[in-house]
């Protein structure tokens, strides 16, 4: 149903409702990133700083080449798809369990937006600030290596469909935490492991063949590379099952965040 | 056709709470409806259940025709509430808050821009606007929620408890405000634990206790059942001990008031002569409670209301039923 007309009212075109609902979502997900940059936007760019003058310029020089290339140029896909990827998911669950916590999110459930606007304006939030962000790193590498582009259209779909699957993690993990420190459980115990056995400092082909195969169950390992491969043309896995993954990926998340939501999960009695 | 039409309406909380047990209730179209119950009666389930904040458990609710259960995008648009608890993001200001709420509500930008305006203004908050919500006064935090679920103009507003906290200056204003806005046409569902409060502005009354409507009726036919009335008398000289008053019941409260119970047939003349006649000069006079908080005690005490009608009596919910805590009236007297 597209359209209805509400008794003695104007018709209420629902099409038009949903559409500016996940704008208003959005705007206001952009406000609450500008408004608190300091810490939406600034600390992944000094940790990335960190990383490409400890691990890029100090210890660097001893590692020598990776895959080929100047070991700063390697790491500076890795390192942006790290801040792309602790951002989409940090922004839509402190958002969104924020929105839980202070009781704002009735806001929006009372309000004719369906669950899938609701979810749907949420992940683009994140991705909004994983990309900003992912912006800023890449200008910080740009300062300490000359980063290179083979593919651009792989970059962009890439970083896309990374933000969005961790920004649709982060609203499951708002969903069902009931508290605070439920919200850090996920980015400290899983993603921050991941992240960092996910090809981000080195390659692959460096592990022993068993710690090879581990990796390759590793999904972040599939993003990364696919990141990389935009780049520097290089990957240490098949980029079209790196793709095939992440869009499945997406596609569950969402219609699993949308059923919880349907259900009321964490946020209807 | 109706602003709300529910159909045994049934809650279960997983704990096990039955909160709602089969609520049958219809508001008009146009209505200024006070709904009213002790604390855990279920009138913030069945809000919730008609927001869609609530699952329910069995049942059917419409507003304005649309089936929460297929239609509920069309029936929420018809809707706007304010909550009993502050629910706005304290950190933003109140402008933004109105503004985007209208954007849920499909309102494009420019429009919300100058709704927001309109309300804000109208709720005295204009000067508010751009800082923080949580640097406003708590009669600002209400009457912000008011803005808030006034800026889509819906055709049906539900105010759980609005002025809670609020002083009685401000009370009355918005109750001002209220009256305005029904009076344009937006029927209303008002809770309140300020009992002088839904007598004041509400024509048409339903009590909730245990779970279960208790009591519907008009307000003014409501109150014609009240069956005895207080009221609290202060004496120029002081009284040693209650004058005998044959017919009624008269009590020593100190030593200048005294209260005499009065059934509604009896004209209060035949008391004052009868006083007078014993040398006691009344200063002054007034109702021991609102009527309504007589009505509504004894409703949800299962007394039946005040000794006529005896529909409440019937269907009153069992003593110790869940939330059968007195609800207190906090109004002025």
């Amino acid at each position: 149903m597209s359209s209805v007309v509400l008794p003695g009212a104007p018709p209420v075109n629902l099409n038009v409702v949903r559409w500016i609902g996940f704008q208003t979502i959005v705007i206001r997900e952009y406000g609450r990133i500008i408004r608190i940059w300091g810490q939406t936007i600034v600390p992944s760019v000094v940790t990335a700083t960190l990383y490409f003058v400890i691990f890029g310029s100090l210890i660097g020089r001893r590692v020598g080449a990776m895959g080929g290339f100047d070991y700063k140029l390697y790491i500076a896909p890795g390192l942006i798809m790290m801040s792309l990827i602790t951002n989409s998911y940090g922004n839509v669950v402190a958002s969104f369990f924020g929105a839980k916590f202070g009781k704002h999110v009735e806001e929006m459930l009372v309000s004719p937006l369906p669950n899938w606007v609701i979810v749907a304006g949420y992940a683009t939030g994140g991705v909004v600030r994983g990309l900003l962000v992912g912006a800023a790193v890449t200008v910080v590498s740009l300062l300490f290596t000359h980063l290179q582009v083979q593919h651009p259209a792989v970059i962009l779909a890439a970083g896309l469909l990374t933000s969005l699957i961790f920004a649709l993690a982060g609203f499951l993990n708002a969903l069902f935490a009931k508290n605070f420190d439920q919200v850090n459980w996920i980015p400290t115990f899983m993603l921050t492991p991941l992240t960092y056995f996910g090809g981000v400092f080195y390659s692959i082909t460096l592990l022993p063949p068993w710690a090879q195969q581990v990796s390759y169950i590793n999904p972040i390992l599939h993003m990364v590379n696919a990141f990389r491969f935009g780049f520097l043309g290089v990957s240490d896995v098949s980029i079209g099952l790196a793709f095939a993954l992440m869009a499945v990926a997406a596609a569950v998340l969402f219609a699993v965040a949308v059923a919880l939501m349907n259900r009321g999960a964490g946020i209807r009695e | 056709m109706n602003a709300l039409s529910v159909r045994g309406l049934t809650k279960t909380y997983r704990n096990g709470v039955q909160a709602l047990k089969g609520v049958d209730l219809e508001v008009e179209r146009g209505d200024f409806f006070a709904l009213l119950g002790p604390n855990g009666a279920g009138k913030t389930t069945l809000i919730g259940i008609i927001t869609s904040l609530v699952n329910k458990t069995a049942g059917e609710a419409r507003v304005f025709g649309h089936d929460i259960d297929h239609e509920l995008e069309a029936a929420k648009a018809c809707i706007g509430i304010v909550p009993q608890e502050l629910n706005f993001n304290m950190f933003e200001t109140p402008y933004t808050i109105v503004v985007n709420q209208a954007g849920f509500y499909g309102i494009p930008r420019a429009v919300a821009r100058q709704r927001a305006e309109k309300y804000l203004k109208q709720l005295q908050l204009w000067e508010r606007r751009r800082g923080m919500s949580r640097g406003l006064s708590g009669g600002m935090k209400r009457r912000l929620m008011i803005a808030r679920a006034l800026v889509h103009e819906p055709r049906l507003l539900i105010l759980d408890e609005p002025t809670a906290g609020v002083d009685i200056e401000i009370r009355r204003s918005m109750w001002e405000f209220l009256r305005e806005i029904n009076d344009r046409g937006t029927t209303i569902i008002l809770t309140t634990h300020y009992l002088e409060e839904a007598e004041s502005l509400c024509r048409n009354i339903a009590i909730i206790n245990g779970g279960r409507i208790v009591e519907r009726d008009g307000m003014s036919s409501l109150l014609r059942r009240l069956h005895v009335q207080t009221f609290v008398l202060n004496v120029r000289e002081p009284l040693a001990a209650a004058p005998r008053l044959e017919g009624y019941v008269a009590t020593v409260v100190d030593d200048h008031t005294l209260e005499i119970e009065v059934a509604k047939e009896e004209n209060l003349n035949d008391i004052f002569a009868r006083l007078s006649a014993l040398g006691i000069e009344v200063l002054s006079m007034r109702n021991k409670v609102n009527r309504l908080e007589e009505i509504f005690m004894q409703l949800v005490e299962g007394r039946g209301p005040a000794g006529e009608g005896g529909r409440g009596a019937a269907a009153a919910a069992p003593a110790g039923a869940a939330g059968a805590t007195p609800l207190r009236a906090g109004a002025p007297r």
